[in-house]
């Protein structure tokens, strides 16, 4: 399947732990944020028509 | 009881890869499979539930292990087809609630200290899901692929003024371009009518952009829907032909998932039906 499609779920789905989670929440966010720092980084500089 | 691992000494953290419940395949059915890293997948129980885990070393996976991780997209790529193998073996046998991508704790003894914090609302996902699999829909736009169509039926049109048919052609591609997304808006607006009575529930993702997105055209809608196990083929049935007479507009749908966009909680946002 597809990497995107993938990402997709596990970086917006999937369930959140904001226990007693080895990073804090803000460190899971910041995770999360670089995550998607990641993909942004990868794609293409071309902006949506709309 | 055993004492809790502590990663300064032994370097080894629990990644959890989903929960299920006590007493159903989930506790058996991954046992001598490999989780990240090689090593063996195994269960930490608290009560009704069961966390799917596995031991990681805690220079790779703690804050900035994990932040490494992502940042490199080979590594990434392991890390997300590995979490997701575990979690579709697991959903094979039993509803298990997938978690979200780099899920680690400093060891088993934190992992059943969440379980029991979090027992009430995990069993009422649990309860919510069973039996049920995520679809995917996404709409594309490809206004290229609509000129393709279009140019072939106006060749006739062309003249003997250069000009005047540049300008044609140029105003034809911009009425074309929009005229191509109104269509697959109008074509992503009938998939919720379609589905109706089969999906119980719809998410909306974010639009897939850049060189990950393999498919031609642009992502305009990007959804997931949540429908039992059972209706996936009525789901699929529904939706067929949905696109396919309208030029530069196409429709994919991907999954059966495990329901990774409906694990959320309904207050922590993003999982709910809108």
């Amino acid at each position: 399947m597809a990497l995107v499609d993938l990402l997709d779920r596990l970086l917006n789905g999937g369930a959140v732990l904001t226990g007693d989670l080895v990073l804090s929440i803000a460190e899971v966010d910041l995770v999360h944020i670089n995550l998607r720092a990641v993909i942004r980084s990868i794609t293409s500089d071309e902006p949506s028509p709309w | 009881m055993t004492a809790e691992m502590d990663p300064a000494t032994d370097g080894a953290m629990s990644y959890v890869y989903a929960v299920g419940r006590a007493g159903t395949p989930v506790e058996t059915a991954l046992a001598g499979r490999q989780g990240l890293e090689g090593t063996p997948l195994r269960t930490v129980r608290a009560g009704d539930l069961v966390a799917l885990v596995s031991s990681v070393p805690s220079a790779s996976y703690g804050a900035e292990g994990v932040q490494a991780q992502m940042e490199d997209l080979g590594r990434l790529e392991v890390l997300a087809r590995t979490h997701h193998a575990v979690v579709e073996a697991a959903y094979e046998h039993a509803t298990v609630l997938p978690m979200r991508l780099a899920t680690v704790y400093l060891g088993d003894g934190r992992v059943r200290e969440m379980l029991g914090e979090r027992e009430p609302e995990f069993s009422a996902l649990l309860a919510r899901l069973e039996g049920h699999v995520e679809l995917g829909v996404k709409v594309y736009a490809d206004p290229r692929e609509a000129v393709a169509v279009s140019s072939r039926e106006a060749e006739a049109d062309t003249t003997d003024r250069p000009g005047r048919a540049y300008l044609q052609r140029r105003r034809a591609q911009q009425q074309n371009h929009r005229a191509t997304y109104r269509a697959a808006g109008a074509v992503a607006a009938g998939v919720s009518d379609r589905v109706a009575g089969i999906a119980e529930a719809h998410v909306t993702h974010r639009p897939q952009q850049g060189e990950l997105t393999e498919a031609a055209g642009e992502n305009i809608v990007n959804d997931a829907y949540l429908v039992h196990g059972t209706r996936a083929g009525a789901f699929r049935a529904a939706l067929a032909g949905l696109g396919d007479d309208v030029p530069g507009v196409r429709v994919e749908i991907t999954g059966p998932w495990a329901p990774y966009s409906f694990a959320t909680p309904p207050e922590a946002g993003g999982g709910e039906p809108r």
